[in-house]
């Protein structure tokens, strides 16, 4: 089978990072290869320097045989390469054939709206999307913009495609229509490049897979001569364990009630539009949806720091409703908010101050006027050793931290209870997302550990898996609603799904 | 009182078209994610140069220059907020500053007389000395010049009748084509741009060269074709008005011609007002009209595009790097 792709030797390294450490690659013409390995291993790396936005210190690119020098984008259009990344490219305010013949070199001057329209939904109907030219981006659902990419891929007629971990925005249906998409292009010949750490997705679409790990590749393997558990080992260097973790915890008191909640969203839109939720001591509600829906507003709501428009909000059946993030942090809140190295600290303070930004306020680490540093790095020291955060010390930059690391942080600030004990209320929004296996897993454990000491739970995640993994019971979000709640026995990637997408179609 | 309407239209035209001209460059530098808030000195030299260049070589020459300058200082700018990512506000103040200074200094009475004999050693001296230069002259337009009232639109000098042209081919390129289409991505995302091969750091630095050529015609009409009297600071921040307008107009060329005659009109009301014998209250009151009318301008488009979402192009201001 004819070579698409040849990477040979690849070296790029980052100011004290090699990310990517002689690294060989090759992808065959009809092939869905996936491209394996946890955050930082360097997949996102290498397809960055196959589609010229980074240029390697060593190595070299041969593409169709010849051996070639991709000095930006440019290049890797022109030999017929496209990339879909992660976070759309797209620019939202412009139309959808506008984003899709933007660069291209064929209108001389005067854009030809018209032949171009026509082009695109005869290529859209080939894959089966329905997809309007004329309508602006922002208007379009996830699935509907990664359509968008692949189209504007597809127009330049691309026969190298990547796609930076496509499915991590789609619900589950919109995943099977991907996959279908993917299949009918590499019998079209084309060649596919698809970089995931979703084991799962690697099983189900590609026909082989290479596996990075730390920078250099681990291996290359027939998709079907290979297992999940082969795979993880592979990726993550040990083997890990697949499963439920039961934690049996009694259920009790109602901890948290919300009422007919409406949020309004950044825009001054309603971002929640009547939510109603419980719940109980020692319970994890798990918050399912795409991002995007309501879920940061939820939060944000419940830990005062987004006054509701109308509703209410009883803790513990005490109203609270409105007051503001001080008093919930009194009362026993505990809020972990999405995208911690960017809402959750200071970058530029030291760890100790990081951890202290809350319970600097309290005695005895303050007197009301002066604050008392030898007893905050004392507890800092504990909560270093205890959360595992791995810092030089307690008086380094917290930036300088990784980001599984400075989640520990955060964790330790909003869970040891340096404030108000052991958090009565737990509000975690997105806590692991971008964090590797083994961080994961960390604040996983932790959870379920405050689950079995009795803290009530809102557990927000776009990651099915992991849900299934720790909820008690999963709330579906969609549209600023909660279209229906499932018990875990009950609930199952596809019902949670359908209840996702059933309100798409009510709001469309 | 047709007559009166005549009058008050014709320099409404002529105090606008300094709006317009600077404002049509703006909207393509700050389309483009770039903030110029380098106008105001780039204008206030380009009215230094016409005045001297004028008066050594007569004023295509100094049209010309006006221009080219513009362009040269803009590419400062372009080369510190583009390339080396400094902060926009204050470097564009900074060239702002830059302009005042400068333009003070070289068209002050002694300065002046070195270049102008250096330029051009056969200058009488009576030319040396004096603070004006000839005016534009107005061009007639047959036919179209007769019509009652908007006749007084074909009645201007050759530099109006440019901005006629420009506005709507600005808006067409912007809009209608695909150099157009390259430009407003870059302002709008970046990275998207990018990625489809687009060269970001080019893109941004011609638009802003754009807008320091715009910045400099602007002067230099302001100087020859409506006040060829000069004076230190001559321009009185009609640079950061220009500024405004680009916002009022939603960053669109077509509806800057509005903008610019609505403000062209304010100032015109203001000065009409004075001769009724209104200013003698307080002329200072008066002279505040036209900020006034910017800043009520604002507020009302910060409603509005809210609403409408047709707001700030969204990387207005912010400096682009690849490998981040």
């Amino acid at each position: 089978m004819e070579k698409l792709v040849e990477l040979r030797g690849i070296v790029k390294r980052f100011p004290g990072v090699v990310a990517n450490d002689r690294v060989d690659f090759e992808l065959r013409r009809g092939e869905v290869h996936a491209l394996l390995g946890e955050n930082g291993a360097g997949k996102t790396t290498l397809m960055n320097i196959l589609y010229g936005l980074y240029k390697p210190d060593e190595g070299e690119i041969y593409v169709r045989g010849r051996r070639v020098e991709l000095k930006s984008p440019r290049d890797a259009i022109s030999l017929g390469i496209g990339m879909v990344h992660q976070n759309f490219r797209l620019v939202e305010s412009h139309t959808v054939l506008e984003n899709i013949i933007l660069g291209l070199g064929e209108d001389k001057l005067r854009i030809d709206f018209e032949k171009h329209r026509r082009r695109i939904m005869e290529l859209a109907e080939r894959y089966g999307w329905r997809i309007d030219p004329m309508v602006r981006i922002w208007q379009l659902s996830a699935g509907e913009k990664q359509q968008v990419e692949l189209l504007k891929i597809l127009y330049r007629g691309a026969e190298i495609l990547i796609l930076d971990e496509p499915t991590s925005v789609l619900t589950v249906q919109e995943t099977r229509r991907l996959f279908e998409a993917l299949r009918r292009m590499a019998r079209e010949g084309k060649g596919i490049i698809f970089i995931t750490h979703k084991l799962n997705e690697v099983m189900e679409v590609s026909d082989r897979v290479t596996v990075m790990r730390k920078g250099r590749v681990v291996i290359t393997k027939e998709t079907r001569e290979t297992t999940k558990a082969e795979l993880a080992n592979y990726m993550i260097g040990r083997p890990i364990v697949f499963g439920q973790k039961k934690v049996s915890a009694k259920l009790g008191s109602i901890v948290l009630k919300v009422i007919d909640l409406k949020v309004l969203g950044d825009r001054g839109y309603p971002a929640i539009n009547g939510v109603s939720l419980e719940v109980r001591r020692g319970e994890i509600l798990g918050i399912a949806g795409v991002s995007g829906n309501g879920q940061v507003e939820l939060a944000e709501a419940i830990a005062g720091l987004r006054r509701p428009l109308a509703g209410r909000i009883l803790l513990n059946g005490v109203d609270v409703t409105g007051m503001d993030a001080g008093k919930m942090i009194e009362l026993g809140v505990a809020y972990i908010p999405p995208e911690g190295n960017k809402l959750g600290i200071v970058p530029g303070f030291r760890v100790v101050d990081n951890l202290f930004l809350k319970a600097y306020r309290y005695p005895p680490y303050s007197n009301n006027l002066l604050l008392n540093w030898g007893k905050m790095l004392e507890k800092a020291q504990e909560l270093i050793e205890e959360f595992g955060i791995v810092t030089p010390s307690a008086l380094s930059r917290t930036s300088s931290l990784s980001g599984g690391n400075i989640q520990r942080l955060i964790l330790a600030r909003e869970l040891s209870g340096i404030v108000g004990g052991i958090p009565r209320l737990i509000v975690a929004a997105y806590p692991t997302k971008g964090l590797d296996i083994g961080a994961t897993e960390f604040v996983h454990d932790l959870l379920l550990r405050y689950k079995e000491m009795g803290s009530g739970i809102i557990f927000i995640s776009e990651d099915l898996e992991e849900l299934l993994l720790l909820s008690d019971k999963i709330a579906v979000i969609s549209g600023g609603r909660i279209r229906g709640v499932l018990a875990r026995e009950e609930a199952d990637a596809e019902k949670i799904g359908l209840l996702m997408s059933e309100a798409v179609i009510q709001a469309g | 009182m047709i007559e009166w309407i005549e009058s008050v239209l014709g320099l409404t035209i002529q105090v606008g078209t300094v709006y317009l001209l600077a404002s049509l460059g703006e909207i393509y530098a700050e389309r483009s994610g770039v903030l110029n808030l380098g106008l105001e000195g780039i204008m206030v030299m380009g009215a230094a140069l016409s005045f001297i260049f004028t008066l050594a070589y007569g004023h295509l020459a100094a049209i010309l220059i006006s221009v080219i300058a513009g362009i040269l200082m803009s590419l400062i700018l372009a080369v510190m907020a583009v390339y080396m990512r400094l902060n926009q506000t204050v470097t564009g103040l900074a060239l702002t500053m830059l302009g005042l200074g400068l333009s003070g200094f070289l068209a002050s009475p002694e300065v002046r007389k070195v270049i102008l004999l250096a330029l051009n050693p056969s200058l009488p001296e009576s030319l040396l000395a004096i603070q004006e230069a000839p005016k534009l002259p107005e061009i007639h337009v047959p036919l179209l010049s007769g019509l009652p009232i908007i006749g007084c639109f074909f009645r201007q000098n050759v530099l109006v009748y440019v901005s006629y042209i420009a506005a709507p081919l600005m808006w067409f390129i912007l809009f209608k084509t695909r150099p157009g289409l390259s430009l407003r991505s870059v302002g709008e995302n970046p990275a998207a741009a990018d990625a489809m091969g687009i060269d970001v750091f080019r893109v941004r630095c011609l638009a802003t060269m754009i807008s320091g050529g715009f910045a400099g015609l602007a002067g230099a009409y302001l100087f020859l074709g409506f006040q060829p009297f000069w004076q230190e600071g001559l321009t009185a921040g009609k640079g950061f008005i220009a500024l405004s307008l680009v916002i009022l107009s939603t960053w669109n060329p077509l509806r800057a011609i509005l903008g610019a005659y609505l403000f062209g009109g304010v100032e015109v009301i203001q000065y009409r007002l004075q001769l009724f014998g209104l200013g003698a209250l307080s002329p200072y009151l008066l002279a505040m009209l036209p900020y006034l009318a910017a800043i009520a301008a604002l507020v009302a488009v910060s409603i509005e595009s809210v609403r409408k979402r047709i707001g700030v192009p969204a990387s207005l201001g912010i400096p682009y790097s690849r490998e981040e």
